[in-house]
């Protein structure tokens, strides 16, 4: 292992072009999964952020909000459950709201929730007529105290404050009362209007298994979830991870083809050396623990300058330009999967290591 | 003790095509403790099958060979890795110092791929780097020596593990006239200070005068 540190410290240039490229793919590998989380924050951020142990929509619904209606004897039967702790109505309009000072046609994407059950770090709903908006919208110009006028109709809603993280289907979400949803809704999407009492979805918090416990209760006129299972139902959320996880998965495969050749170009260069070394009583394991060794260097090194770069990216881009979401996890999540290219990679060159003969460092002149 | 005793020994390769290759043929030769033998003979004679089954390198198809008592001729792979880190020393036809190295951990490196004895060890390595006149280059990496310094460096790594034996590859084959005597006179001074037998492979008839005898190989067979 000294001896393949030393060679290390000693001959980088002779590993340079591997660690730029490695480093090149690493960047990618990170943009991509920083790409993936930040759509996927931006598709769910408003059903991960529901603080309850079951979402309710109506069975044909296929976890979709426009599709969905509760009526209020399915609350009721739902509320009379004695699993059941709390009830409360959720619904959405997703629309286009002009913002004072920006252009008409520069529309800032919302998803005005009306909600009954606070989500986690939104306050309880605001007063008719107002919304908490969520942070992403602060690029559009959206700011506190100031009333957009939502969908065709121009609804008004003034935003008295933000919270993060409860992005819906890309659309910055926005938090307000029944009245508020239900007047919004009528306004600009009159075919999807619902009366009083129906609402498009119920999110409860009860019993850990209650959602199970719901669509039993109520003969099949409920599809419920779980929260988890409510985010990887949305609409679109599992072809966009699949798509991405594809990409990284080719990238990753890249990474191991780029590495496991480089090492093996690198043992057929030294099978010379290594036949000196085996001479004077080097196993095959230790040299090929070398290599080993060297290969996680290179990919340790390469990932290091890869995250940083990543995060000087991150840095760089306007704040909602790009849905990205740069996390120490996904940088070390991609990492490990660079080191395990790189194992697997480099134990692409263990058979030519066991077949170097010490022999061949005897009768050869160079 | 003998240093080695290669008692009828035989080495085949079978071919591709399936027919067998005689590189060595009932070999029968004995290296006195202290005695530097040189092997004198043409490209393709079997010096180098030989030297190879002397080292503990390669495996003989027949007879027996025993090294400062150790009769190796069973040995496995891994026996016969053990056995040359402990009592073989050798020195390469290109001399083959690890580049990246410096003269000093040209020495040393075979006690890392070794017995791992740390400090005894760097202590060993200054003091055969200070005998082989060599005190004041033990940073130098091997592309600062000059193709002498580097030939001692190699005698110096094949003495590192104190060895039974020594197997000198055609030490002078790279060096003109000059620096080939003066190499064969350094190995010749060092090992009889240290009562190191050595087997010398040549061509060069010029070199056995620096042996205290000559065996020839022709065809696999030896001959004093």
């Amino acid at each position: 292992m000294n001896l393949a540190l030393k060679e290390l410290r000693r001959r980088p240039g002779r590993f340079a072009t591997a660690t730029v490229i490695i480093t090149l793919i690493a960047i990618l590998l990170m943009f991509l999964g920083s790409l993936l989380d930040g759509l996927i924050r931006s598709s769910t951020g408003a059903i991960r952020a529901q603080d309850v142990d079951a979402i309710v929509y109506s069975p044909a619904a296929q976890a979709s909000f426009a599709r969905s209606r509760i009526e209020p004897d399915v609350r009721a039967r739902i509320e009379a459950l004695p699993g059941v702790d709390e009830v409360g109505g959720l619904g959405v309009v997703q629309l286009g709201a002009r913002v004072p000072g920006n252009g008409p046609r520069d529309l800032a994407n919302i998803a005005l929730f009306g909600y009954e059950i606070a989500p986690e770090g939104v306050p309880e709903p605001p007063t008719d007529g107002q919304a908490y908006a969520d942070e992403v919208l602060e690029a559009d110009g959206i700011e506190e105290g100031m009333t957009i006028l939502v969908g065709p109709a121009r609804t008004p809603v003034e935003v008295i404050g933000f919270v993060s993280d409860t992005s819906f289907n890309g659309q910055g979400g926005l938090w307000a009362s029944e009245a508020t949803w239900r007047t919004t809704l009528g306004d600009n999407r009159p075919d999807a209007q619902l009366a009083d009492g129906v609402w498009q979805s119920l999110v409860v918090r009860g019993e850990a298994d209650i959602a199970g416990q719901i669509d039993d209760a109520t003969g099949g006129a409920t599809d419920s979830y779980t929260v988890d299972d409510a985010v990887n139902a949305i609409p679109g959320v599992e072809e966009q991870q699949g798509t991405f996880n594809q990409i990284i998965g080719v990238t990753i495969a890249v990474a191991l083809v780029v590495i496991g050749l480089f090492f093996a170009l690198l043992t057929v260069e030294r099978v010379n050396l290594y036949g000196v070394l085996k001479a004077l009583g080097a196993k095959s394991l230790t040299i090929f623990g070398g290599l080993m060794v060297q290969a996680v260097v290179v990919t340790l090194v390469a990932s290091t300058v890869a995250g940083l770069l990543v995060v000087l990216l991150d840095v760089a881009i306007p704040p909602g330009s790009i849905p990205i979401a740069v996390s120490a996890g996904s940088i070390l999540s991609s990492t490990a999967l660079l080191l395990l290219a790189a194992a697997v990679g480099c134990s692409f060159s263990l058979r030519r290591v066991l077949k170097v003969d010490p022999a061949s460092a005897i009768g050869t002149t160079s | 003790m003998n240093a080695l005793e290669l008692s009828d020994v035989r080495k085949i390769y079978t071919m591709g095509d399936g027919s067998d290759v005689v590189a060595l043929d009932h070999a029968t030769l004995t290296v006195a403790d202290d005695e530097i033998v040189a092997l004198v003979g043409p490209s393709g004679s079997g010096k180098t099958t030989l030297c190879s089954i002397a080292g503990g390198i390669l495996s003989p198809t027949e007879g027996r060979i025993v090294v400062a008592g150790e009769d190796i001729s069973d040995y496995g792979d891994k026996q016969l890795t053990t056995f040359r880190q402990d009592s073989i020393g050798f020195v390469f036809q290109s001399v083959n110092l690890v580049p990246f190295l410096n003269a000093k951990e040209n020495l040393t490196v075979v006690d890392e791929l070794g017995k791992r004895t740390g400090k005894p060890a760097q202590r060993r390595a200054d003091l055969l780097l200070d005998e082989l006149g060599l005190g004041d280059r033990k940073k130098n990496l091997p592309s600062q020596l000059s193709g002498g310094q580097r030939q001692r460096v190699a005698i110096g790594r094949a003495l590192m593990n104190d060895p039974k034996l020594v197997l000198f590859d055609e030490p002078t084959s790279a060096l003109d006239t000059e620096l080939g005597e003066q190499v064969m006179d350094l190995i010749r001074t060092e090992m009889k200070r240290r009562g190191t037998s050595a087997i010398v492979v040549t061509h060069d008839a010029r070199i056995t005068e620096f042996c205290d005898r000559s065996v020839h190989i022709i065809d696999g067979h030896l001959a004093a």
